[in-house]
């Protein structure tokens, strides 16, 4: 029997995971941190339907009693050794996983808000960013650090995203969204604050998002401005205050917030962008996995049995994700057969 | 008997002369009314000997090039200080022989023509002496032309490309000795007048020599050849050698260069031999950026042709200045041509909004690049706060730029709008001293605003002060650090060792090799003089600077400028801190031994 890996335990792992396990294929399934689920067991409610993202992965659970699952928590993978026919999964701890197919579902990390110096994550209070604003859904409480109720509150869009200066000059697809998203459910938080949205351009790509966006006009009030943040400061009273230019009305603006949300963008995952550096796998030049093509072959790398499934191509959304993940789980049954 | 082959040599001699004294005197009245009274006085004072030394050093024995690349500076030495020789002790050969003044000046370069046979000892020893002084350039014209076709062997990347004119004064220079050594062989073998290499080569020529059409001929040639150089010269890159003994003493009289083109820049300009020193001191080079560096610049400059983007495609990092052997002001002149090439911007700076005017002793600007790094501006905060310093934080909220962004894109009238509103606001506080974070403002402040009783200090000797007056705590962090010399605060100002001692007192600093550290620091790409630069050149540049630090595996890299920070930042490899946030990091946590926020995990992969 073929030994089947699949690197990382996000929503695209747990489905190519899914798929294998009915077609009663074992499964050695490597996590790195100390639960299922990846990036979005940090969320609460999921675009464009408000799905709550908890149930999406409560779906998996019944993997985990699976008899065929091995699954390895709290297991990083360090590197893959391809030297020989069937490849050698080497994790952090020294552990080694033979394998003779691997499924890389590493997915990706959000933007180190930090390197945007400028916008004050990190160094001022009220600076947050979209993930931790996702926890504060969870926990059902939007509040500054100081306690209060934020009664003007700017989502900037673009945070790690088409900024050449931070080294990512592509566009990170989710974020406009999210952001639309973020902004409604704030708003019906709270109803009297005033909500405002710093855009480039809305990047609504999806078939409801467009729906979502006027919604967010015409139901929540919100503002859009279009125009980059130039620069974030802190007010005596701990308020930010923002340089805007408005490029609409082409004058430069400020206005002061009780809290900003920086809508950080996707970045390749530490494991795929090591590869920048050594030879193994292709990367692009943003440092995530490059399939063969990116049409037909979408799941597919240069070396026989090594395999790719969702966000550590790029970003996706988590509908796109799984249907990906699906057909990498086709592409690993043909690849058992055929052998 | 009346000669005539003299002639094209006195031709290009009084050509050269008449030209020559004409530019320097040209040169001279261009020169600013201060720099002429400067010049005059300069005569009279001890640095003069100064002058002769550093032209007979540099001039003659082009002892810098010969530092950094001994090959190099043989060849050039030869030519320069082995002619000069080879014309002085000529001449001395002449007195000695005709026991008097009494000639004209063109006999000794033509000697062995005119006084062919002389069988003192004396004359010997003369002509031995003059036979090794020939060979001596030999070798060296060998090497220049061994240079053009094979620079590998000196240890050079990049030779400079010629024109027509270079290629005529090269060709006859190359012709000169050679066609000597011909000429003095046929003297040799006629008369035996040579020693032991003229008297060897004339031996080989035997019979040939003794036709009048070669003997003759042969003279001609050579003079030919110093004609064709002379009047070449001046047209060509060897009008250097004059222009750079000229510009020698000038230097030492204390003229500097100005943010308008001028005389003395002018004269500058035409004292780059194009050595091609400074092309291997650049960066951009690895970045495959390859005509913009001085040498190029300097020369479409002479050339009158477009200079638009060897003038603004260069970072002014200054690299290349620390290197030059001829000690040109590179960064001012690239500075004082974009300010003469740029239109005037025509909009008016009053709609600034000054700040508050306050009065304070001591005053904070942090500049608009420190206002992108806000962590280094907290940091100066929390500093002041624990030694109780009172600061008027001046452009906390409104700012006005320091303008010296302006003035290295050539808008030096611009700039000057703002310097005017910034000196208003910091005179009319009262303050005693001045503090920046910014390099870039750091040298505005100290060379273009007229702030005669303030004392203007930079973060990062602030800090030091204070912790010599114990104001500040000891407190180790157990951590390496590597730091950057920013171009600005390094070759820009000189300032190397505060920020250094800074850095050992609160960490454990990895020092660097030599060839990257101190004034051949790397520039980290994103100097503000780049401004025609592409993003994949910079990027280049900072990834080339980030792989070199990233070798000694440091725990954090310590810049103090906040360009260089931003910049290296967006690389990810290492954490990186301005000297500011190092201090407030040993004093608020000085038990934490590792945070490093911004590292990629780095796998190691077979
Ligand atoms: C702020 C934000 C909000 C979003 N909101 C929505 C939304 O509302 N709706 C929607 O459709 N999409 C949303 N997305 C997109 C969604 O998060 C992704 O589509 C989805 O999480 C991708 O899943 P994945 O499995 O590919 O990657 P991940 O979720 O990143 O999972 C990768 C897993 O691999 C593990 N791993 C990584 N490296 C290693 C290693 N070396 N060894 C072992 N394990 C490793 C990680 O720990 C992780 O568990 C949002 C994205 C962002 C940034
Ligand atoms: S999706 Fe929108 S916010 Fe995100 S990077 Fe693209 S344009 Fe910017
Ligand atoms: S600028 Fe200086 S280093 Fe460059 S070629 Fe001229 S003299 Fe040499
Ligand atoms: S100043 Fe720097 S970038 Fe410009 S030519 Fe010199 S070394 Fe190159
Ligand atoms: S350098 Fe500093 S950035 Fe800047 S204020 Fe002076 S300038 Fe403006």
């Amino acid at each position: 029997m073929k030994k089947i890996a699949v690197i990382g335990g996000g929503v695209a792992g747990l489905e190519v995971s899914k798929q294998l396990l009915e077609a009663n294929i074992p499964v050695t399934l490597i996590e790195q941190s100390s639960k299922i689920g990846g990036n979005i067991k940090n969320y609460a409610y999921l675009f464009p339907d408000f799905y709550n993202a908890e149930e999406l992965l409560n779906s998996y659970h019944y993997l985990i009693t699976d008899p065929n699952l091995q699954l390895l928590l709290n297991t990083e993978v360090a590197k893959i050794d391809f030297s020989k026919k069937t490849y050698n999964i080497l994790t952090k701890d020294g552990i080694s996983v033979p394998a003779d197919a691997i499924v890389i579902a590493t997915g990706y990390n959000t933007f180190d808000a930090r390197l945007k110096e400028e916008f004050g994550y990190g160094i001022y209070e009220n600076v947050i960013t979209s993930v931790q604003l996702e926890q504060m859904f969870k926990n059902k409480e939007i509040k500054t650090p100081s306690g209060k109720i934020p009664e003007r509150i700017g989502f900037i869009h673009c945070v790690g995203s088409r900024d050449a200066k931070v080294g990512n000059t592509y566009c990170s697809r989710l974020c406009c969204v999210t952001a639309i998203k973020q902004a409604i459910e704030t708003k019906k938080f709270l109803p009297s604050a005033e909500i405002f949205c710093f855009y480039i351009d809305l990047r609504m790509y999806g078939l409801l998002f467009e729906d979502l966006y006027l919604s967010a006009q015409r139901d929540y009030n919100i503002q859009f401005v279009r125009g980059r943040l130039s620069e974030a400061s802190e007010m005596l009273d701990k308020r930010i205050l923002i340089k805007v230019e408005d490029t609409l009305i082409g004058k430069p603006l400020q206005m002061s917030a009780d809290m900003i949300v920086l809508m950080v963008g996707m970045e390749a995952s530490d494991f795929s962008k090591q590869f920048k550096y050594h030879n193994g796998l292709e990367v692009n030049e943003h440092g995530f996995f490059n399939p063969i093509n990116p049409h037909n072959l979408r799941n597919l790398t240069s070396k026989d049995g090594i395999f790719l499934a969702g966000t550590a191509i790029g970003p996706m959304s988590v509908g796109e994700t799984l249907d990906h993940a699906r057909g990498t789980a086709l592409s690993v049954l043909s690849f058992i057969n055929a052998n | 008997m009346k000669t005539y082959f003299q002639y094209p040599f006195l031709i290009g001699m009084i050509f050269l002369f008449a030209f020559l004294i004409y530019l320097y005197v040209r040169w001279y009245t261009k020169l600013s009314k201060y720099d002429k009274v400067r010049f005059r006085k300069f005569w009279g004072t001890k640095k003069v000997w100064k002058a002769i030394y550093d032209s007979i050093n540099d001039g003659l024995l082009h002892a810098s090039i010969f530092k950094k690349n001994p090959v190099l500076g043989y060849m050039h030495m030869s030519l320069a200080f082995g002619w000069f020789l080879l014309i002085v002790i000529g001449h001395l050969e002449v007195v000695v022989a005709t026991g008097g003044l009494n000639f004209p000046f063109y006999y000794a370069i033509f000697f062995r023509y005119f006084e062919p046979v002389h069988a003192t000892t004396i004359a010997k020893i003369f002509a031995a002496v003059m036979d090794f002084l020939l060979l001596f350039i030999l070798v060296g014209v060998a090497l220049a032309i061994t240079k053009r076709f094979y620079k590998k062997i000196f240890g050079m990347k990049h030779t400079t490309k010629l024109k027509p004119l270079d290629k005529v004064a090269l060709y006859s220079l190359w012709a000169i000795f050679p066609l000597r050594l011909f000429a003095e062989s046929c003297s040799a073998a006629v008369y035996q007048n040579g020693s032991f290499l003229t008297n060897t080569t004339g031996a080989w020529l035997g019979n040939i020599a003794n036709s009048p059409v070669i003997y003759q001929g042969s003279w001609w040639l050579y003079s030919f050849a110093l004609c064709f150089f002379f009047i070449a010269l001046p047209f060509s890159r060897y009008m250097h050698i004059p222009t750079e003994i000229y510009y020698i003493f000038l230097r030492n009289a204390g003229i500097k260069t100005k943010k308008t083109w001028e005389s003395y820049a002018q004269i500058q300009l035409y004292s780059c031999s194009r050595c091609g020193v400074c092309l291997d001191a650049c960066q951009l080079y690895d970045a495959g950026i390859s005509d913009v560096q001085s040498v190029y610049f300097l020369q479409f400059i002479r050339n009158k042709e477009d200079a638009e983007k060897p003038l603004f495609g260069c970072l002014i990092c200054g690299r290349c200045q620390v290197e030059c052997p001829v000690h040109l002001n590179l960064n001012d002149l690239r500075t004082a041509l974009r300010i003469k090439a740029s239109k005037p911007l025509t909009f008016s700076y009053s709609y600034t909004q000054k700040p508050e005017q306050q009065s304070a002793d001591t005053i904070y600007f942090a500049g608009c690049m420190t206002h992108l790094t806000p962590g280094t501006k907290k940091s100066m905060a929390k500093i002041f706060d624990y030694v109780g310093e009172k600061v008027w934080f001046m452009d906390e909220d409104k700012s006005i730029c320091c303008g010296r962004p302006l003035m290295l894109a050539g808008q030096y009238d611009s700039a000057a709008q703002l310097i005017e509103k910034n000196t208003e606001l910091i005179k009319e506080s009262g303050a005693k001293n001045l503090i920046l974070s910014c390099p870039y403002c750091y040298k505005v402040f100290k060379e273009d605003y007229i702030l005669p009783d303030i004392n203007i200090k930079f973060h990062a000797n602030y800090i030091k002060e204070l912790i010599d007056q114990k104001k500040l705590p000891d407190s180790k962090l157990n951590i390496t650090a590597i730091y950057h010399d920013p171009c600005e605060l390094g070759r820009g100002m000189n300032i190397y060792q505060e920020p250094r001692d800074v850095i050992e007192h609160y960490s454990h600093r990895i020092p660097l090799q030599k060839s990257k550290d101190k004034d051949q620091a790397l520039c980290c790409g994103a100097g503000l003089g780049g401004i025609n630069l592409t993003g994949d050149a910079k990027n280049a540049m900072t990834h080339n600077a980030m792989t070199y630090f990233d070798k000694f595996n440091p725990d954090v890299l310590v810049t103090a400028c906040p360009l260089c920070k931003k910049t290296f930042v967006s690389d990810r490899r290492i954490e990186v801190l301005d000297i500011a946030e190092l201090v407030v990091k040993a004093i608020e946590q000085p038990n934490e031994l590792k945070a490093l926020p911004h590292r990629e995990k780095s796998y190691a992969i077979s």
